[in-house]
């Protein structure tokens, strides 16, 4: 679909309920729903990827310089990153205020 | 092995062929089964979903997360209709109608459409010897439509059909003895917590040409069994390091070999959900004591 998804109405819809582009879930902003961000120390981290490993929702970007990041449209704010990081460099701040 | 070994992410294919956007619960580890078992299968896929919390997620009109051509089917479906796709394909290529190419038909399923409802048409798929990859991922209860118990799910559990007390009294059922027992090429189970181990059962998977390979995928679930969803991944490692779940292949129905080890006691893994909390210490002793059984007879089986 090259429209936004709240552009569609339902006679533009294919028949069949095929939908003809792929991945095209990108559309639809996960972070939303988060209700903690992962914030990242670049200076601890050591690159491994285990963060990146571990994300239900793929959403741990590599950084240009090497460490890694979780790209804050997607991140649902579960938290597995910051519990799984081997050195612990992710913290969980809460997104109040 | 608390941590896991930071050398494994080398190990796991780059691309993503399962986006972003899917609407799993916080958490869910099952999305993230599903994320590395397209890693490892690479784009020249066609995958057949039954009904499930993987299908509701992935793919609400008129958004798709999937990048390989995929099709939605009733519970009991998909090894039928990937049985079919499969024939369907060979034909077409035979007569020249398509290119020559190598495809993984691959079916999906959770623990209700394997164990319980898709039970007859997958068995009739693995009688007929299709070239296909089954994957059951397994998170012991039909957690889609709330939380109901299914044959999959362990003795001790409470769901909300099996609600607080009168928690399920039944053992899980045991399906990947049920698939060895079909004398398939290649059986395995493997665990979300081990991902480098995952995708090297399904490259294997996928290199054998012939007959179904079944890989049976344990994937813990924050919202059916009472956990925070930042535990996800150490339940699901502590479920293998507690041999509740052991890691194991199956080759032709008779080569046992066991990928997993730990020792620790069942009574960690149990006490950190929700689902259990009911059940006395006896009633974990019994737990333990069935567990310590079925690995004896899993070393009995793989020492030949």
């Amino acid at each position: 679909m090259a429209k936004p998804m709240e552009k569609i109405t339902w006679q533009e819809l294919e028949a069949g309920s095929v939908v003809t582009e792929i991945g095209n879930a990108r559309q639809y902003e996960t972070g939303s729903w988060r209700s903690e961000r992962p914030v990242v120390e670049a200076r601890q981290c050591i690159k491994c990827g285990v963060c990146w490993l571990f994300c239900p929702d793929s959403c741990i970007v590599k950084a240009p310089d090497g460490h890694f990041e979780a790209d804050l449209t997607y991140c649902k704010g579960c938290g597995i990153c910051a519990k799984e990081c081997p050195v612990g460099c992710i913290t969980m701040i809460s997104e109040e205020g | 092995m608390d941590k896991f070994s930071v050398f494994s992410s080398r190990l796991v294919d780059k691309s993503e062929n399962f986006t972003s956007g899917h609407r799993a619960c916080q958490g869910c580890a099952e999305a993230l089964a599903v994320r590395h078992v397209m890693k490892a299968l690479g784009r020249d896929t066609i995958v057949a979903m039954a009904t499930g919390c993987m299908e509701i997620i992935s793919s609400p009109l008129p958004l798709t997360s999937w990048k390989v051509p995929w099709i939605h089917n009733a519970f009991e479906n998909p090894s039928a209709v990937i049985s079919r796709c499969e024939s369907g394909m060979k034909a077409m290529m035979r007569k020249g109608k398509i290119p020559q190419k190598k495809i993984n038909f691959v079916a999906m399923g959770g623990d209700g459409a394997t164990a319980d409802i898709g039970m007859g048409p997958l068995s009739g798929a693995l009688e007929r010897g299709h070239d296909m990859v089954y994957v059951c991922y397994d998170n012991e209860a039909y957690m889609n439509t709330g939380v109901q118990r299914s044959s999959s799910t362990p003795w001790g559990a409470s769901t909300m059909t099996t609600p607080g007390a009168s928690w399920k009294r039944t053992q899980k059922k045991n399906i990947v003895e049920i698939m060895a027992a079909h004398r398939i090429p290649y059986t395995a189970t493997a665990n979300i917590a081990f991902p480098e181990d995952l995708e090297r059962k399904l490259r294997k998977a996928r290199s054998i040409r012939s007959g179904l390979r079944f890989i049976h995928l344990f994937a813990s679930c924050p919202t059916g069994w009472g956990f925070a969803p930042a535990d996800a991944i150490k339940i699901s490692r502590m479920a293998v390091l507690s041999r509740a779940f052991p890691l194991y292949e199956v080759e032709e129905g008779e080569r046992y070999t066991i990928n997993s080890g730990g020792d620790a006691p069942v009574y960690d893994y149990l006490r950190m959900q929700n689902r259990f909390r009911r059940l006395s210490d006896g009633d974990i002793a019994m737990i333990q004591e069935h567990v310590n059984r079925e690995w004896e007879r899993l070393n009995r089986k793989a020492r030949g």
